[in-house]
């Protein structure tokens, strides 16, 4: 039999998706995998995992234009029906930054952005001085400000206090592979901000998407992980249920860490066999 | 002659070019979707590309989406 049986199995999965979305700006995704498109070896790959990941939200970058450009990418992201994130990768400066972002809200008609500031090009991390002056001043023009930030929790309230619509924490460094490396100020960033957290960076593999879900994450950004991967459609659809299984997880919560055992078989009504033979 | 910069590149163009004329350049017509120009590192929205006339030693930037995380 083919039929799924929709309260077990991965139809209750995506029943428990549907019933639980995520919410930035007022906005509802159903999906709570953000897609990035770099590093797809060809734009038929990339629509695959697009698909496949059902995600509802994927990045795109600016750059100069190439007349002699292969087919568009814009026209991809049209046909999958998903929402462009315009990001701002490469910029150093707040001021190129916001440029760029101005740039992106032309191109693509979206006042949504992805605001990566970094220090330098060895480490891909964020400068927090650039990036707190950038999302100022690009809330104050109206956009929604998504910013990739690093494991920081008082830089992530300062990004909350400036009026982010949400706190991308690193798990490590861009495209690194290395997962969550310091999860308890993932947890800290979780407790002490009120708006979305979204782990951009560092998965690489579906258990580092799952982790990120569990220490209470709303939401996952997975670019090089998918794009990267030896097999990028069947990746996909693994981050998509290690989303989606961190998330139940989290919202059923985990037990505590304990040092030692702890017997879920109760002592009570143990029968006695007596002494053993002599 | 006006000079300008066009993505790095020096161009000229007739006097009183206007942006849509530098983007003539780069085949980028007013319907081209995923493009964006900034001048001087100030945006000139689409409606204005015809309208908007371009100074010696203009810097203008044209860029479009590509793939990126």
């Amino acid at each position: 039999m083919s039929t799924v049986d929709p309260t077990t199995g991965t139809g209750a999965l995506d029943a428990a998706a549907a019933a639980d979305p995520l919410t930035i700006a007022g906005r509802a995704f159903r999906s709570r995998l953000l897609l990035g498109t770099g590093g797809f070896q060809s734009l038929e790959a990339m629509a695959e995992a697009i698909k496949v990941s059902g995600s509802e939200l994927v990045t795109v970058a600016l750059r100069r234009i190439d007349p002699g450009a292969a087919g568009s990418i814009m026209d991809v992201i049209a046909d999958a029906g998903v929402e462009v994130l315009p990001n701002t990768a490469g910029c150093y400066t707040a001021r190129d930054a916001v440029t760029t972002a101005r740039l992106a809200r032309e191109a693509f008609e979206t006042n949504w952005v992805k605001l990566e500031v970094i220090g330098d090009d060895r480490t891909l991390l964020p400068d927090a001085i650039e990036l707190v002056e950038a999302a100022e001043i690009l809330v104050d023009d109206g956009f929604v400000v998504l910013p990739y930030t690093t494991d920081d929790p008082i830089l992530a309230r300062r990004l909350e206090d400036v009026g982010c619509a949400a706190v991308m924490p690193l798990g490590s460094p861009i495209g690194s592979g290395m997962g969550i490396n310091n999860p308890y100020n993932i947890a800290i960033i979780r407790e002490r901000t009120q708006l979305p957290v979204v782990l951009d960076a560092g998965v690489g593999t579906a258990s580092d998407a799952a982790l990120a879900m569990e220490l209470g994450c709303d939401a996952v950004l997975c670019a090089s992980a998918i794009s990267r991967a030896h097999d990028p459609r069947a990746m996909s659809l693994a981050i998509k249920a290690a989303v989606e299984a961190g998330r139940l997880a989290r919202v059923a919560g985990r037990i505590p860490r304990r040092l030692h055992a702890e017997a879920s078989t109760p002592d009570a009504g143990l029968p006695d066999f007596g002494v053993a033979d002599a | 002659m006006t000079t300008i910069r066009l993505n790095g590149e020096q161009r000229r163009l007739d006097d009183g070019a206007t942006v849509q004329h530098a983007l003539d350049l780069l085949n980028v017509t007013p319907d081209s979707r995923g493009v964006a120009v900034a001048v001087d590192r100030e945006v000139v929205p689409r409606g204005d590309w015809a309208a908007t006339a371009l100074h010696e030693g203009a810097a203008v930037e044209v860029v479009m989406a590509i793939q990126g995380g």
